[in-house]
C-alpha cells in the first residue's frame, strides 16, 4: 500500500486528502486498526510551539547613498546589537541579544524586557526599527553614521534563520536546592518546589517520527504563522540516546534547523520572549506535516504522551555543573495532568511551552492541506540517523598557556 | 462603627515567625479570617486577610502593624491579563501564590482568576510574553 508524496499531492490537489492532526490519529487508529487507517490517512500534522533561543533573523537592508559599509562595523536596532560580520548591508539578529545598557543580571533577578527575540517580533508586527549604525569607512564605501527607520515592508530580504529548533523531546527542570533559581525553564522554586517542562508531547513534530523517517532535508512546514523549510538537522543533533521500546527518545535528541521568508509570517506565532534572571529568547511555532507512507509511518504517529517519557532534571547543580545525573523519568501525560511525584513528593508542573497553540498550529497546517494550500515537499536528503553514529559531545577545554 | 476590609500584609523574614496576628485578636479585639497564606520566594511571608471590628480597634490595629514593620496593602491594585499577549503556556501556574491560575480540562488553556489574585506581582515579571500587567 506504501503511498508516495506526489500521489499524497495529487490528492490534495483534487482536494480528497484525509488530514488528521497528531493528536486525532490516536482515536482514528484504534478505532480503525493500522492497515485500514495507513490506506485511508495521507497526511498526519504535528506542532509546537515554545520558547527557541537558537532563533534569529537574517536581514538586508539596502544600500545608503554614498554606500556604508555595515560589515565589520557596528549596528544597533532599537539599541539591540546586531551581527554585522557579514557583506556590507547583511545583519543577522539573534533571539538573545540585549542592549549593551540592559542592566542584565546586576540586581539580581534581570527583567530582559526587550532583546533580539523581540526585534523579530516587531519586525514580522510591521513596526518601525530604529537603526543605528557606525562604520570605518572605505574608497567604495565611504558613510561612516547612519541613523534611520527600516520597516520589514522596506527591506529587501527578511529571513527566519533557526539553527535549532523543536527538539525531539527535553528535559524536566526541577530545584533540589534550598534557594529559588531563575533559569531558561523558568523560575525554579526551592525543595522541589515545582517543574517546568516544554515539549507539546505527542504532538511534538520529531516525537510523531521518532527515526526521521519522514523529516527531512527541503521538508515545506508551517513556520511562524507562514510558509517555511527544514534547512538542515538541528545543531546538537543528537539521534543516539535512550529509546523506548517502540523508537521514543528518552532525553533530549533531534533537532531542526529550519528558515523560511519572515515577510509572510505572522506575529502571533513569533512571540519576543523574556526569561526573569536568564534572558531574551522567542517562542517559535512550528508544524510539520507527517506523509503516511507506509504503516511504519504511521504507527510512529500514533505516540501518546502515556508512552513519551521526559528526565527530570536539577537545575540548581546537575545541569549547570554538566552532570549527566537524572533524578527519575515522567510521561507527559503526567506532566500535563499538573503534578508529577517525585522522590516521593507531589510536585506542581507548569510547562514553557504552549500546548493549546500547539493544537492550532496542527490544525491550522491541517487546514492548509485540505484546502489545497500547502503541497508537501520529499525532502533532498535525510537528517542524521542513528547510523550516522552523531554524539552530543561537551567542549574539550584546553587550557591556553603563555 | 464596625468595619471589616481586606488587606494583603507582607512580613519581612524576620518577622514571619512572631505572633502578629494573634495580637491583634488579644490586643485589639479584631476578628480575622485568613484568605491566603504563603511564603514567597523571597522568604517573605505573604497574608491575606479579611479584618473586621470596630473602626477605632482597627486603625490601632493597623498602626501596630505599621510599627512591627509589617507592610500593608489594600486589595485594590488590579492585575489584568492581556489576552492577545498570552500564550496559554502555564508557566505562570506554579508561580502564583494563590492559585488564580488554573487549566480547561480539555484544552489545557490557562485561565486567569482576578478574583483570587492578591496583585503580589509575582506574575508580572514571570510570565515569558509578559501578558500579565499590573495595575495601580
Ligand atoms: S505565563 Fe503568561 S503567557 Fe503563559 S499562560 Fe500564564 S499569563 Fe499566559
Ligand atoms: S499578581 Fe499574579 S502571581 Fe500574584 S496573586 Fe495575582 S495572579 Fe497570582
Amino acid at each position: 500500500m506504501a503511498k508516495t508524496i506526489n500521489e499524497i499531492n495529487e490528492k490534495i490537489n483534487k482536494g480528497e486528502a484525509v488530514v488528521v492532526t497528531a493528536n486525532e490519529i490516536i482515536d482514528f487508529v484504534k478505532e480503525k486498526g493500522i492497515e485500514k487507517a495507513a490506506q485511508e490517512v495521507d497526511v498526519v500534522t504535528t506542532g509546537t510551539f515554545g520558547p527557541m533561543c537558537s532563533s534569529s533573523a537574517y536581514i538586508n537592508v539596502g544600500h545608503t547613498s554614498p554606500r556604508m559599509k555595515l560589515g565589520g562595523g557596528r549596528v544597533l536596532l532599537n539599541d539591540v546589537p546586531a551581527y554585522t560580520g557579514l557583506a556590507a548591508v547583511d545583519l543577522l539578529i539573534g533571539a538573545t541579544a540585549i542592549p549593551d545598557d540592559d542592566p542584565r543580571n546586576k540586581i539580581h533577578p534581570g527583567e530582559f524586557n526587550y532583546g533580539g527575540g523581540h526585534i523579530i517580533e516587531d519586525l514580522v508586527a510591521g513596526n518601525d526599527i530604529r537603526l543605528e549604525a557606525t562604520a570605518y569607512g572605505t574608497d567604495c564605501y565611504p558613510k561612516r553614521k547612519l541613523e534611520t527607520w527600516i520597516n520589514i515592508s522596506d527591506i529587501n530580504d527578511a529571513v527566519l534563520f533557526n539553527m535549532r529548533n523543536a527538539y525531539q523531546n527535553y528535559n524536566v527542570a526541577v530545584n533540589l536546592s534550598e534557594k529559588t533559581i531563575y533559569t531558561y525553564m523558568g523560575m525554579l522554586k526551592p525543595n522541589l518546589g515545582n517543574a517546568s517542562y516544554s515539549s507539546a508531547g505527542q504532538l511534538s513534530p520529531l516525537l510523531n517520527d521518532p527515526y526521521y523517517r519522514t523529516i527531512g532535508i527541503g521538508t515545506k512546514i508551517f513556520l511562524g504563522g507562514g510558509i517555511g523549510f527544514v534547512a538542515w538537522h538541528g545543531t546538537q543533533h543528537n539521534p543516539n540516546v535512550l529509546r523506548t521500546e517502540n523508537g521514543v527518545p528518552r532525553r533530549s535528541a533531534g533537532t531542526l534547523a529550519v528558515m523560511g521568508d519572515l515577510k509572510q509570517m505572522n506575529q502571533r506565532w513569533l512571540v519576543g520572549t523574556s526569561m526573569l534572571g536568564y534572558g531574551c529568547t522567542i517562542t517559535v511555532g512550528i508544524g510539520v506535516p507527517i506523509p503516511i507512507l507506509s504503516e511504519e509511518v504511521l504507527q510512529y504517529t500514533t505516540v501518546t504522551d502515556d508512552d513519551i517519557l521526559a528526565p527530570v532534571v536539577d537545575y540548581s547543580r546537575a545541569y549547570p555543573q554538566m552532570q549527566p545525573d537524572v533524578i527519575d523519568e515522567v510521561s507527559y501525560a503526567q506532566l500535563k495532568s499538573g503534578q508529577i511525584t517525585i522522590q516521593g513528593k507531589k510536585v506542581a508542573t507548569a510547562s514553557l511551552s504552549s500546548y493549546p497553540r500547539a493544537v492550532e498550529i496542527a490544525s491550522t497546517l491541517k487546514e492548509w492541506i485540505l484546502n489545497g494550500k500547502f503541497l508537501l515537499t520529499d525532502p533532498v536528503a535525510p537528517l542524521p540517523g542513528i547510523e550516522s553514529g552523531i554524539t552530543f559531545r561537551p567542549l574539550k577545554e584546553r587550557p591556553i598557556e603563555d | 462603627m464596625a468595619v471589616s476590609k481586606r488587606i494583603v500584609l507582607r512580613f519581612p523574614g524576620r518577622l514571619v515567625d512572631r505572633p502578629i496576628v494573634s495580637r491583634l485578636v488579644r490586643d485589639y479585639n479584631l476578628d480575622f479570617n485568613i484568605l491566603k497564606a504563603s511564603v514567597t520566594p523571597e522568604e517573605e511571608g505573604l497574608l491575606v486577610l479579611e479584618l473586621s471590628g470596630k473602626q477605632s480597634d482597627y486603625d490601632k490595629g493597623i498602626r501596630y502593624l505599621t510599627e512591627t514593620g509589617v507592610r500593608i496593602q489594600a486589595l485594590s491594585q488590579d492585575v489584568t491579563r492581556n489576552e492577545e499577549r498570552c500564550t496559554h503556556c502555564g508557566a505562570c501556574l506554579t508561580i502564583c501564590p494563590t492559585g488564580a491560575f488554573g487549566r480547561e480540562l480539555q484544552t489545557l488553556r490557562v485561565i486567569f482568576d482576578n478574583e483570587k489574585c492578591l496583585a503580589c506581582g509575582l506574575c508580572i515579571k514571570t510570565c515569558p510574553p509578559r501578558a500579565m500587567e499590573l495595575h495601580f
